[in-house]
């Protein structure tokens, strides 16, 4: 693969995997979140094999391959599931959508185009040491990273708000790979099982504070009830 | 020799987009009729609209001031001059050194301003509802333009429009990074809202709730009104094509050469016949957004802006 050819398709995987945290935070129904979630693990894994193979390191190469399978396959799975059960009785059609964020979309939107010159900002110095085209992207992750806690603080629903979560996992592991070429293979694997499982119980959670609630509103959990 | 291909480019311009404005529109209505089923009134329709409007007897309702009389000619002139500076057909031309990004806008904004005075002019409770709702798609839309069209003027480094094109028609890889993409989108949906057309503002309606540019120009009758007309469809056409000679570049004529302008003039009228199809046919399958929803889209459009120019500055133009 030659340098130019190799400085673009990093460019458009970096640009894809921002906007997907983008249009994360524009839509309002879950589904929809949950889809380009998905496609945010695509692109992720596009940018490992990326770098892999314009390395010659085959093990990123797969840990690329099973970044993918998991964050754009089992991830979206659970949620997708967890999401069917919420709307299965049919009465909770509130329950699908975020309705009324924190902080309304308009001003989300903005507020992730500050996030995003900010971690342009802040990457800066990082990107001096060693300007590479990897390095170069290295604000793209931390702005995810941004966008993510942003998602995670101003949502109300439990699922939207494990999206905000994954999406700040994304957001490490992309600075990860863009950084340092790539953690150890044990490290990642280890990240990866805490991620599935924190999605898994996180799942049981969600479904647990609906039987005793009657809804996934985190804001209801402030009050004590017996 | 060349100066006279110049100037011809340039009266070329003004000629085309003023006589087109009205065509394009009447193109416009004509398929989105022939897709909705019906006959439609043909594409030379706006033509006698206007024809019979400037026959009528000017009339000004009691009361109102000079802006409400200056600002049909205020619009149709800031919009010729736009028409004469962006480089549509030719990027050589003896006034292309003047086409600047900001100038340009600026032109373009002081027409919206114009209208909106003349809205607040009439003192009804429409005119003042519309001013003030274009005034909040404007102040979202002009930054989002600017900014859009300074993710391309960085690679070319200058903010001079037919440089950018020059730049662009040479290197196509530009055109084609994440920032050109992300820029086309947020510059097609500035567009469509600065030209009133659905999602943010239906044309064709008149129904008090939802109009926006339509509740601006309620009291405007005559010749007053056929100026308002052909003002909007020549920003119409101005918007489309500028986004067409940003994004699409190929086939404007970079020398000055007789033969270049003619096939600049063909393939300008054939990418505005197929940009209007394509807009028409959209306007078929969409919905008009809900007044409260359309900031929400024009700031989704900004954000596209920012990350185009974030994008274009940290991740290929620093190196």
């Amino acid at each position: 693969m030659t340098g130019g050819l190799f400085t673009q398709l990093l460019d458009l995987a970096c640009g894809a995997f921002l906007l997907a945290a983008v249009v994360v935070l524009w839509r309002r129904e879950l589904a929809a979140i949950v889809r380009y979630f998905a496609l945010q693990g695509v692109a992720l894994a596009a940018l490992a094999v990326l770098l892999g193979s314009h390395e010659a390191r085959w093990d990123l190469v797969g840990v690329g391959l099973g970044i993918g399978v998991l964050r754009a396959g089992v991830l979206p799975y659970l949620m997708r599931r967890a999401l069917s059960a919420l709307s299965a009785d049919g009465v909770h059609s509130e329950e699908v959508r975020e309705t009324q964020p924190l902080v309304n979309v308009a001003a989300s939107l903005l507020t992730a185009a500050l996030l995003t010159l900010l971690a342009y900002a802040v990457a800066r110095p990082l990107t001096e040491l060693d300007p590479t085209p990897a390095t170069r992207a290295l604000p793209v992750g931390l702005a995810v990273v941004l966008i993510g806690f942003f998602v995670l603080v101003t949502r109300r629903r439990a699922l939207a708000q494990v999206v905000g979560f994954l999406l700040l996992d994304n957001g490490i592991t992309a600075t990860a790979f863009l950084a340092t070429s790539g953690v150890p293979l044990i490290v990642e694997l280890g990240v990866s099982f805490d991620v599935l499982l924190a999605v898994l119980v996180l799942q049981i959670l969600t479904a647990r504070m609906r039987v005793a609630f009657g809804t996934t509103d985190i804001d209801d959990l402030r009050e004590l009830h017996d | 020799m060349s100066a006279a291909v110049g100037y011809a480019a340039v009266a070329g311009q003004v000629v085309v987009v003023g006589a087109g404005a009205p065509l394009l529109t009447g193109w416009m209505r004509q398929v989105r009729a022939r897709l909705e089923g019906r006959a439609g009134a043909g594409v030379l329709q706006p033509w006698r609209d206007t024809r019979k409007l400037l026959r009528k007897e000017p009339v000004t309702p009691v009361g109102t001031g000079p802006a409400f009389r200056a600002a049909p000619a205020l619009l149709v002139a800031t919009t010729v001059v736009a028409a004469a500076l962006v480089p549509l057909l030719s990027t050589d031309t003896p006034v292309s050194s003047h086409a600047d990004l900001i100038v340009v806008v600026s032109l373009i904004a002081l027409g919206t301003l114009a209208l909106a005075l003349a809205g607040l002019d009439t003192g009804t409770a429409f005119g003042g509802m519309g001013a003030s709702r274009e005034m909040t798609v404007a102040a979202l839309v002009e930054p989002t333009i600017l900014l859009s069209v300074f993710a391309l003027s960085i690679p070319a480094g200058t903010t001079n429009i037919p440089a950018i094109v020059t730049g662009a028609v040479h290197e196509p890889a530009r055109l084609t990074s994440p920032a050109g993409l992300l820029a086309t989108a947020a510059l097609a949906v500035a567009v469509l809202a600065e030209t009133g057309r659905i999602p943010v503002d239906n044309p064709s309606t008149h129904l008090e709730l939802t109009m926006i540019h339509e509740a601006m120009v309620l009291e405007y009758a005559g010749p007053d009104l056929a100026l308002v007309e052909l003002g909007s469809q020549l920003r119409l056409t101005l918007l489309l094509g500028l986004l067409s000679s940003l994004f699409v570049p190929w086939g404007i004529a970079t020398s000055a050469s007789w033969a270049g302008l003619a096939v600049a003039l063909v393939l300008f009228a054939a990418k505005l016949v197929l940009l209007g199809a394509v807009l028409a046919a959209a306007e078929v399958f969409w919905a008009k957004v809900r007044l409260f929803r359309v900031p929400e889209l024009l700031a989704g459009s900004f954000l596209l802006a920012v990350l185009a120019v974030a994008s274009s500055y940290f991740l290929s133009g620093a190196s």
